[in-house]
């Protein structure tokens, strides 16, 4: 392609299938406290 | 539904529901927003002066071959995908193992330590029943975490040590694995405690707002002197000796203050690598509490950091909480809905034993689930909390970051709206912006594969 550069598929679909096991760290615990950004949380099934 | 923004130089586009990021040129760009409703003829009748047609017909191509592929203009696939209800075990505790502190915050949500009631300690018994809960009530989840929060928990060391212990010699005949954090001010950091801090301790949080001026603005003893001359060599002391264990140091930016990057590179010159700042959480009424008219003033400082970061990235001495992310390895679609799992799968324990959905409910009896010490667990605050999931939130509903967020914090929710299927709007303008950025890195850090 010469306009576009994908650099990230669809992630979020494929995670549905193996989802919600809930092994990841709790998003809040880690460092913030008073804010929600879970993207940047590990998945702990890869 | 897309989202398109620039970030200096590089122009993005997400698409929200395959969670597909795509750098484009600015034909694309320019393409993208009428796409869906005008035909390729009258786009290109459109930007005929602009660019040329064969160029503007090879980029719709594109657009069509990633719909076609699920890359772009995905639909919502996950409308039917409920977790109303759902079952839930608990995996995470912050213990309140001290309501009491040895400084004075002005902006300190806990009322300077003791969460608006008595100036407590929480006792060994208190807190192994709080491990023997997490145990019982954690079904097959095998990684638990425990947040020794305050106050300040090192009023309350021994005690911590204690539940430590317990909470390790429980680990294998129950095939758990224990996570401990410490959230700690610093000031009574010492040789002793930091030498078990960095042996049995998983994560530590430092507390410190940045410059000396800022740190000492809001944080004081209870002398009224500042807390940065104290604290500084003891978090350095701790970190230099910390190798590769996890920690933070975590500020807190006000009104008084926004140029907030210049204290995240403050901490970074300190030679501290891991760094979060936050905005206030406070009454509106307060003269240090964030505005709306202060957004384009935080938006240049998140731009000025997420620059900074990509200088630099080669050193490898700067990581800054809200720029992390793996795009290719980041949470699953059900913890990109729900959350921080408070009051579900994250509960607080005060002193007392009493049981709230998270630290920042703590005190407030409408949300007051239980008591550890009186065996008392009552599950139905959580109900409301497992339905506060992003599509249950209206705003949400139209918000292209909600899969990046979670749906925002239910304690600012609550706090700002009495509600906590109401997002804290300036909360959420800040976290796009911050996600924002931090696609943006990823995004430059694509463009130039050769960085490492």
């Amino acid at each position: 392609m010469n306009h576009i550069t994908t650099i990230s598929k669809a992630t979020l679909l494929e995670s549905v299938g193996k989802g919600g096991c809930g092994e990841c760290q709790t998003s809040c615990q880690s460092a913030c406290k008073t804010s929600c950004t879970v993207a940047n949380q590990e998945c702990e099934n890869k | 539904m897309i989202h398109k923004y620039q970030h200096g130089n590089i122009m993005l586009v997400l698409d929200v529901y395959s969670g597909a990021v795509h750098i484009v040129d600015s034909i694309v760009y320019d393409i993208i927003d009428s796409y869906k409703e005008l035909s390729s003829e009258e786009i290109i009748f459109k930007l005929k002066d602009k660019y040329n047609k064969n160029e503007i017909a090879e980029a719709i191509k594109e657009i069509e071959i990633l719909e076609k592929e699920g890359l772009l203009f995905t639909k919502d696939y996950y409308e039917d995908y409920t977790l109303d209800n759902r079952d839930t075990v608990i995996k995470a505790l912050c213990i309140h193992i001290a309501h009491d502190c040895n400084i004075r915050c002005k902006y300190c949500f806990a009322s300077q330590g003791d969460f608006q009631g008595a100036r407590t300690l929480m006792s060994e018994e208190v807190g192994i029943k709080a491990i023997d809960f997490l145990l019982e009530n954690s079904g097959n989840r095998k990684n638990l975490e425990i947040d020794f929060f305050g106050g300040e928990p090192l009023l309350n060391f021994e005690v911590v040590k204690k539940i430590v212990e317990y909470g390790r010699s429980k680990e294998k005949q129950n095939n758990k694995k224990f996570r401990f954090t410490l959230t700690t001010n610093g000031v009574m950091l010492n040789e002793q405690n930091i030498q078990y801090i960095n042996k049995y301790i998983d994560n530590v949080v430092l507390s410190i707002d940045g410059r000396k001026k800022v740190n000492d603005n809001m944080r004081y003893t209870q002398n009224g002197d500042g807390t940065y001359d104290i604290i500084v060599p003891k978090i350095k002391k701790l970190i230099e000796s910390r190798q590769e264990k996890n920690y933070y140091v975590r500020g807190t930016f006000t009104r008084d203050y926004l140029d907030f990057s210049q204290d995240v590179l403050h901490l970074a010159d300190l030679g501290f690598k891991n760094t979060s700042i936050e905005p206030v959480v406070t009454d509106p009424q307060n003269l240090y509490s964030i505005r709306e008219e202060d957004l384009p003033v935080i938006f240049d400082q998140y731009d000025i950091l997420a620059e900074e970061y990509m200088s630099r990235y080669n050193e490898n001495r700067f990581n800054f909480f809200h720029f992390q992310v793996d795009l290719n390895q980041g949470p699953c679609f059900a913890k990109r809905i729900s959350g921080c799992g408070a009051g579900l799968e994250y509960l607080a324990i005060t002193p007392e034993g009493d049981i709230f959905p998270c630290h920042q409910f703590v005190g407030q009896k409408e949300f007051l689930m239980g008591n550890l010490a009186e065996s008392r667990f009552d599950k139905s605050i959580g109900i409301s909390f497992s339905k506060a999931h992003v599509y249950n939130k209206s705003l949400c509903q139209q918000c292209w970051a909600k899969f990046y967020c979670s749906g925002g914090c239910h304690a600012n929710a609550y706090h700002s709206n009495g509600d906590i299927s109401q997002p804290y709007e300036l909360g959420c303008k800040m976290e796009k912006k911050r996600i924002e950025c931090s696609l943006g890195i990823q995004a430059k850090l694509f463009n130039g594969k050769d960085v490492k």
